[in-house]
């Protein structure tokens, strides 16, 4: 059993959550992340590292089926089954460079710890995060600190600039040059932003999410085509360069258990709401 | 002695095929004390009983045999157990057909003695009388050991060791512990609560079980002997292999440990009650002939297939699956294709597989393993559609802990390199044992190792000599 230290609702959708953990930290690094089961009958689902100290591991998910919504269901106080980490490879920190760094959804909070790592290691970091409205947008103070610039991005043009990820990119690098692009949240983003940094031949670095189970390389199901090579995400990445990646069929995979999901959602949400 | 030879096994009474394929019940029932003491009767009680030889830890086989021939079953658990501390798992899983039982005297002209049966008598005899009493521990020696990996070596080299007084911690990756015997090997074959009466008895003796910890990336092995004074790896074969043909990362397509993994530690035939899913297919191709292949195709039949292939590249003779799972799989409908090899995997437009294309093989001369060659046999090929399949064509050592440790050597395929005397790695104060540094293999073996290391380890830790 683990511990929930805090809970909170960021936005809506989207949780923070800090766990106690006495390990985490001990070899914990900007980039990787952990596996939760929510409960005996849970899935071990991975979520990224937010934030760590001596008694605990932090996340930020978003509620999309059976296992984010059952997280989302508990507070501070309460327990969940397991917490194992961390896992996968952490992210390559540079130095001296200048980087473009992206996050959407969840995927502003799993830019927390690398825009620090980016940072801290004296790179120049340029933080852009995106929605699709200005009352999904979080954490922009938190950023703030280790970016030298930063920029929001609402597709209905409630906040900063208006529209896309590509949008966005195919403006800012029109007059500004940077050596590296980074970018964390959903699949579609990630994707996104890669295929605009692909003919411009900028560097780009991206956290895959493909389904899981052990995290641990002993599965396979997270495998994921790479230049042509299967990989596996929990312990080959899940950082891969986003033009090197077979989007479509990491896509595709992503989708295997789409109606299973759908079942096991209704299942629990008839159990629990009646 | 018995008066007169029996030539058979007292059979086992077991679930019918057509009733067994609908649950994950366990097969076979297990002897009645009237039965066991009935086969027990036949053992010959040989002077110079070849069947100690052929079991990995020496069980003293006609010792508990005539223990239960006089209906003596306490003192049949006890004997065995000074040598074997899994009798339960081990009585279900050896592949007693090439160990004891092969050289069984009565194997002969007969049917030999069914050890594994009586041996899991036994051990289910004493389940049956509540929770095993605790042996008498030595005053603590103060030295502690860390164990990585719960599987049958891990929790062999943990019991050994607590017994001789030293302080045990295993550390597994997973959350639960049990290694294959609880993510690999199906309910029915070995339901989970035998292997989690076994952990919970390490327990009760004091082994302290840290779950959710994965060696190499929460601590690394170094970390660790800033704790501890010796560590015993026992991480196993997880890592599955593919055979690196087109469509293998199609939809439906799996993995052996993937597959058994989601119905087994996640229980996913129990969805949506449990959260994890698992495609419940219709045509189901199992690639490979191993334990694993059975595994895979007996759970694909109990998930609601409809029609399940094992396709397996050479014939039945070169099979490594144990006698008694090939014949459980053909009796509950499984279809073996012999010398088939698939060749590519053709998915449909929204990226699942629908179609696998095979070719024919023939046997040509024996190859470095002994086995004839399977050749392919030029223009055989044909399309059959299916719409999950299995590959379980073997596994290799789980990387991690090489990745994160450089100075343990590891061979080509990542396992563990050791000296088989001892079990030592090329690491001070680390040994390593079962399915890491042997690659697939088997319960008994990784027991096996493990009795060897934690022999060497407490050897180590009174005398401080590496
Ligand atoms: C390495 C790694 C790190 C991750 N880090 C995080 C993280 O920090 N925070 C976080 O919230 N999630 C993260 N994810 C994704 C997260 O694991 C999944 O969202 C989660 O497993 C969903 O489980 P579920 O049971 O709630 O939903 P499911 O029932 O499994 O999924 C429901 C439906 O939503 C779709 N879906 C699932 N996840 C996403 C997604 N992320 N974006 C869009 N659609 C999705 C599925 O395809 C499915 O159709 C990460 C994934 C990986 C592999
Ligand atoms: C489906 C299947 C069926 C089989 N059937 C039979 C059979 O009928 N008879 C038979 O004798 N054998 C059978 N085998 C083989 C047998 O199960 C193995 O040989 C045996 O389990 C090996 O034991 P082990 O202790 O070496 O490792 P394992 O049982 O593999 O256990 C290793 C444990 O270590 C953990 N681990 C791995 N890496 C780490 C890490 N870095 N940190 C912490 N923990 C870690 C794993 O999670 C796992 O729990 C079968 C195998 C499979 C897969
Ligand atoms: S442990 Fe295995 S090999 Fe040894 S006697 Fe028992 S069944 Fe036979
Ligand atoms: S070899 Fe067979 S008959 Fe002889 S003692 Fe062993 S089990 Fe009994
Ligand atoms: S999640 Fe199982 S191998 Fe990556």
């Amino acid at each position: 059993m683990v511990k929930i230290l805090k809970k909170e609702l960021l936005v809506p959708n989207i949780h923070f959550m800090v766990l106690e953990s006495e390990v985490i930290h001990l070899n914990a690094k900007a980039g990787e992340f952990v596996v939760v089961r929510p409960d005996e009958y849970g899935e071990r689902i991975p979520l990224n590292l937010v934030d760590w100290d001596e008694h605990s591991a932090s996340v930020v998910f978003m509620e999309v089926g059976t296992s984010t919504r059952k997280l989302g269901c508990l507070k501070s106080g309460d327990t969940i089954a397991d917490l194992a980490g961390p896992l996968g490879r952490p992210t390559e920190i540079v130095t001296g460079k200048k980087i473009l760094a992206i996050g959407g959804c969840y995927g502003i909070g799993a830019l927390y710890p690398v825009l620090r790592a980016f940072k801290e290691s004296g790179n120049t970091v340029i933080t852009a995060i995106e929605a699709r409205s200005a009352f999904l947008l979080y954490w922009q103070e938190r950023l703030k600190k280790y970016s030298d610039e930063f920029f929001e991005i609402t597709r209905d043009g409630t906040r900063g600039f208006t529209g896309h990820i590509d949008k966005f990119l195919n403006w800012y690098l029109l007059k500004n040059s940077v050596d590296m692009v980074y970018a964390q949240g959903c699949a579609y983003l990630t994707y996104l932003v890669s295929q605009t940094t692909k003919p411009v031949g900028i560097k780009t670095v991206v956290g895959l999410n493909p389904i899981m189970i052990d995290a641990t390389g002993m599965c396979g199901v997270c495998r994921v085509i790479i230049n042509g090579e299967t990989k596996f995400a929990c312990v080959d990445g899940p950082e891969f360069d986003g033009h090197s990646v077979d989007w479509a069929n990491l896509l595709t995979r992503r989708h295997i258990y789409i109606n299973e999901e759908r079942r096991s959602l209704s299942f629990y949400e008839c159990e629990k709401y009646g | 002695m018995p008066e007169k030879i029996i030539p058979k096994k007292t059979p086992m009474r077991e679930q019918p095929p057509k009733e067994r394929i609908k649950n994950f019940n366990e097969v076979p029932y297990g002897y009645s004390p009237e039965e066991a003491i009935a086969e027990a009767k036949r053992c010959l009680q040989c002077k110079k009983a070849p069947c100690v030889a052929g079991c990995p830890v020496e069980i003293d086989i006609p010792g508990f045999i005539k223990f239960i021939a006089e209906g003596d079953f306490k003192s049949a658990i006890r004997l065995i157990k000074e040598k074997n501390v899994l009798p339960a798992v081990c009585g279900r899983v050896c592949p007693q057909e090439t160990q004891c039982e092969q050289v069984c005297t009565l194997a002969k002209k007969y049917e030999p003695v069914a050890i594994g049966r009586l041996e899991r008598f036994a051990a289910d005899y004493e389940a049956a009388q509540g929770e095993a009493p605790i042996p008498e521990l030595p005053p603590s020696t103060g030295k502690k050991v860390a164990v990585i990996g719960s599987g049958p070596g891990g929790l062999t080299v943990a019991g050994d060791l607590i017994r001789l007084g030293h302080s045990v911690t295993i550390f597994e990756a997973l959350h639960k512990p049990g290694g294959v015997l609880v993510y690999g090997i199906p309910e029915f074959r070995l339901p989970k609560a035998i292997v989690y009466r076994e952990v919970d008895y390490l327990i009760r003796c004091g082994v302290k079980l840290v779950l959710n910890f994965i060696v190499g990336k929460t601590a690394t092995i170094d970390q660790l002997l800033k704790e501890f004074d010796a560590v015993y790896i026992g991480t196993g074969a997880g890592l599955p292999w593919f055979m690196n043909i087109p469509g293998e990362n199609l939809n439906g397509v799996y993995s052996a440990n993937e597959y058994l993994t989601r119905s087994n530690l996640m229980k996913a035939y129990l969805f949506p009650e449990y959260d994890t899913p698992i495609a419940r297919g219709k045509r189901v191709a199992v690639v490979g002939g191993g334990n694993v292949a059975m595994d895979c195709a007996r759970t694909a039949l109990r998930l609601g297939a409809e029609e399940v292939h094992i396709v397996y590249r050479r014939s039945k003779q070169e099979m490594p699956a144990r006698i008694e799972e090939i014949h459980h799989a053909e009796e509950e409908g499984v279809i073996f294709d012999w010398l088939t090899l698939p060749v590519r995997y053709i998915g449909d437009e929204r990226g699942w597989v629908k179609e696998m294309e095979c070719i024919k093989m023939q046997l040509g001369e024996p190859d470095a393993s002994g086995r004839r060659k399977p050749i392919p046999i030029e223009g055989s090929n044909y399309i059959t559609p299916v719409d999950t399949v299995i590959c379980a064509i073997g596994q290799g050592p789980n990387p991690l802990i090489p990745q994160t440790t450089p100075d343990l050597k590891a061979g080509k395929w990542g396992n563990i390199e050791v000296d088989k005397a001892t079990m030592k790695t090329s690491k001070p104060k680390c040994w390593a044992g079962g399915d890491v540094v042997r690659g697939g293999a088997t319960v008994i073996l990784a027991m096996g190792d493990a009795r060897i290391a934690a022999r060497s380890i407490d050897e180590y830790l009174r005398t401080g000599v590496w």
